[in-house]
């Protein structure tokens, strides 16, 4: 029973201090959760604290691989809506100026 | 989506909460109470005056942070208080302290010692309070500040006060939860994490008190906001009113800088940011009875120096450790040198910055005001080459005097033979898009290329008053110009026109 940090993380430090277990490190490429320390905050808290604060949408993820903040959790942006974006940014854009 | 060509120009970090009034830093502070006005004083940020004397740094210690704003995405410093797009090298308490003695050494004139990111400083309490305790034991002489976002402010607000602590920035961007939710999606807050208008609504109500709690234990607070075109913009001046009155002294309004490859959640969906104009607008509505601030570039987290220079590059961090600061003999001869400027301070100033043109010329009531930019090193001189300027002071001349209106950010126009290449055309447009609105541009010395494409775009270069003091050359030209006709009241600006 673990969680784990993936590529995804931006190494933003805010999980690091909250792991009620210390089970979160600063390490390189990105943080690292000992999933021998890992508790899944159970007994702690409602919630785990890392997946709580987390800002980046699946950089944490259960035993199975689910992310615990899928894509669209937090920026509110779907996938759908994300993959319109980001190619709209990659297309010419008619330029325009104001006054 | 549409982009504007003033999104990109957003970048100008022009920032400031004026008044309406055309006075200099100097009749601005004496509206201010006695106590006030002393802590102001030597703060480079605060005082235009002072950051001619002294400098300020910020240490890079906290890296955590306990909301999302749209304007950020954790991959850069925090734009509350940095120039977004930035990263700083995160430190430990005990590398901060290292480095700021031997700054505070190597600088004399470094008054302020300032945590503002990269994330909350009080979302990292232990790191934040580690560095404030050992300083406040180790370098009394040093004055230190932090910015929050200030949920966390009224929870840690006794740890805080225990230190010597002059000065907290909040950042807040509104007053109503509905506003709120189209700026912060989320918030951390008792193990949980709350989203949409609840999480605004907490974090509105932990900024006001927080705002009320430092007011009530007589330590200053300025308030930052961020413009935001069409979320934030009107609502503001009602920020402006309510944070006054609870006894904030300065309301600063910064530009929203949103450049899509930031990929920020603004980025990505096309929010722009706004113009200098309408900053400049905003500002002047939100002000109160004092203009300060005009000159507030936003500094990135690791930022040393005065403002405007940045010296990291000398105090990074294998550098510093090597180091062996003697801080009780720096303090000594930190003492004298700042017993040296405040003499200096004192002696009467050689001209008057602020004295009406009018007096001195009567007949160029009839001339409109103009804005000119100056390439300064520092110092309040014309004393940097133009095409070494990273930016340029923006001063307003008129009938009435000189004022410091703001500081623009450019981007050096020369880099060396190296990259003096194609990319110049380039680079160019960028410091006219830097200049919008200005007409003149007063430099210490300017080549010929770089003087030709101004006097192509309507812009006047003048390098005649390098090494004088910057409020003596503005006037000069502007009563020089003004004789000329070129500023009469029905000429318009070729700039503007052309723009
Ligand atoms: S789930 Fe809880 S125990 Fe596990 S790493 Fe995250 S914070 Fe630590
Ligand atoms: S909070 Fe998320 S992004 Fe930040 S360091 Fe932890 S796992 Fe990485």
């Amino acid at each position: 029973m673990a969680l784990t940090i993936i590529d995804a993380c931006v190494n933003c430090w805010a999980c690091e201090p909250l792991c009620p277990q210390q089970a979160i490190h600063a390490a390189k490429p990105h943080f690292y959760i000992e999933p021998t320390q890992c508790s899944e905050c159970v007994g702690d808290f409602a919630d785990p604290q890392c997946a709580s604060i987390c800002p980046v949408e699946g950089a944490i993820v259960d035993a199975a691989g689910v992310p615990l903040n899928p894509p669209g959790s937090l920026t509110g942006i779907t996938p759908e809506r994300m993959t319109a974006l980001q190619l709209k940014r990659h297309a010419p854009t008619p330029l325009h100026v104001i006054e | 989506m549409t982009i504007t060509v003033l999104n990109q120009g957003g970048k100008t970090a022009l920032t400031g909460c004026a008044a309406s009034s055309c006075g200099s830093s100097a009749d601005a502070l004496a509206q201010l109470p006695e106590a006030l006005r002393a802590k102001i004083n030597n703060h480079p940020c605060f005082s235009e005056d002072a950051h001619h004397h002294y400098a300020r740094m910020h240490v890079a210690v906290a890296p955590a942070c306990n909301i999302q704003c749209h304007y950020c995405n954790r991959k850069y410093d925090c734009s509350n208080e940095s120039r977004p797009g930035v990263v700083s090298e995160v430190l430990t308490p005990d590398q901060a302290v290292k480095k700021t003695l031997a700054v505070a050494a190597a600088i004399p004139q470094m008054t302020v010692l300032g945590i503002a990111g990269p994330g909350d400083p009080l979302a990292n309490p232990a790191r934040t309070f580690a560095t404030f305790r050992q300083l406040t034991a180790k370098a009394p002489d040093i004055k230190l500040c932090v910015s929050t976002n200030g949920l966390a402010l009224p929870e840690v607000i006794d740890e805080l006060c225990q230190h010597n602590i002059e000065h907290v920035t909040i950042t807040i961007n509104c007053v109503d939860p509905d506003i709120g939710a189209q700026i912060y999606p989320w918030i951390f807050w008792n193990h949980r994490r709350i989203k949409g208008r609840k999480a605004a609504e907490i974090l509105i109500a932990q900024q006001q008190k927080g705002l009320e709690l430092l007011v009530a234990r007589g330590i200053l607070v300025k308030v930052n906001s961020v413009l935001i075109p069409g979320i934030n913009d009107e609502h503001l001046k009602e920020v402006s009113r309510i944070v006054k009155a609870k006894g904030a002294f300065l309301h600063n309004v910064m530009p929203l800088i949103s450049e899509p490859e930031h990929g920020t959640f603004y980025g990505l969906t096309g929010q722009r940011g706004p113009t200098s104009a309408e900053l400049q607008t905003l500002q002047d509505a939100c002000a109160g009875d004092m203009r300060m601030m005009r000159h507030c570039r936003q500094c990135r987290a690791d930022a040393v120096g005065m403002l405007g220079e940045d010296r990291g590059q000398e105090f990074t961090l294998d550098k510093i450790e090597q180091l062996d600061v003697d801080y009780a003999a720096a303090m000594v001869q930190r003492a004298q040198v700042h017993a040296a400027i405040e003499a200096k301070r004192a002696a009467p100033a050689p001209i008057t910055p602020t004295a009406p043109l009018v007096t001195l010329n009567p007949q160029f009531r009839t001339s409109r005001p103009v804005l000119m930019a100056v390439a300064s090193g520092g110092g309040g001189l014309v004393n940097q080459h133009f095409g070494e300027a990273n930016e340029f002071l923006i001063y307003e001349a008129s009938n009435r005097g000189v004022r410091l209106v703001g500081a623009r950010t450019a981007g050096r126009y020369c880099h060396g033979p190296a990259q003096c290449d194609d990319s110049s055309a380039q680079r160019f447009a960028k410091i006219l898009r830097v200049l919008a609105g200005c007409e003149v541009v007063l430099c210490a010395k300017i080549g010929y290329e770089p003087w030709q494409q101004l006097e192509a775009a309507g812009i006047i270069p003048n390098s005649e008053h390098a090494l004088e003091s910057i409020e003596t050359a503005v006037a000069a030209v502007y009563q020089e110009l003004s004789a000329s006709g070129r500023f009469s009241v029905d000429s318009v600006a070729t700039q503007r026109r052309s723009a």
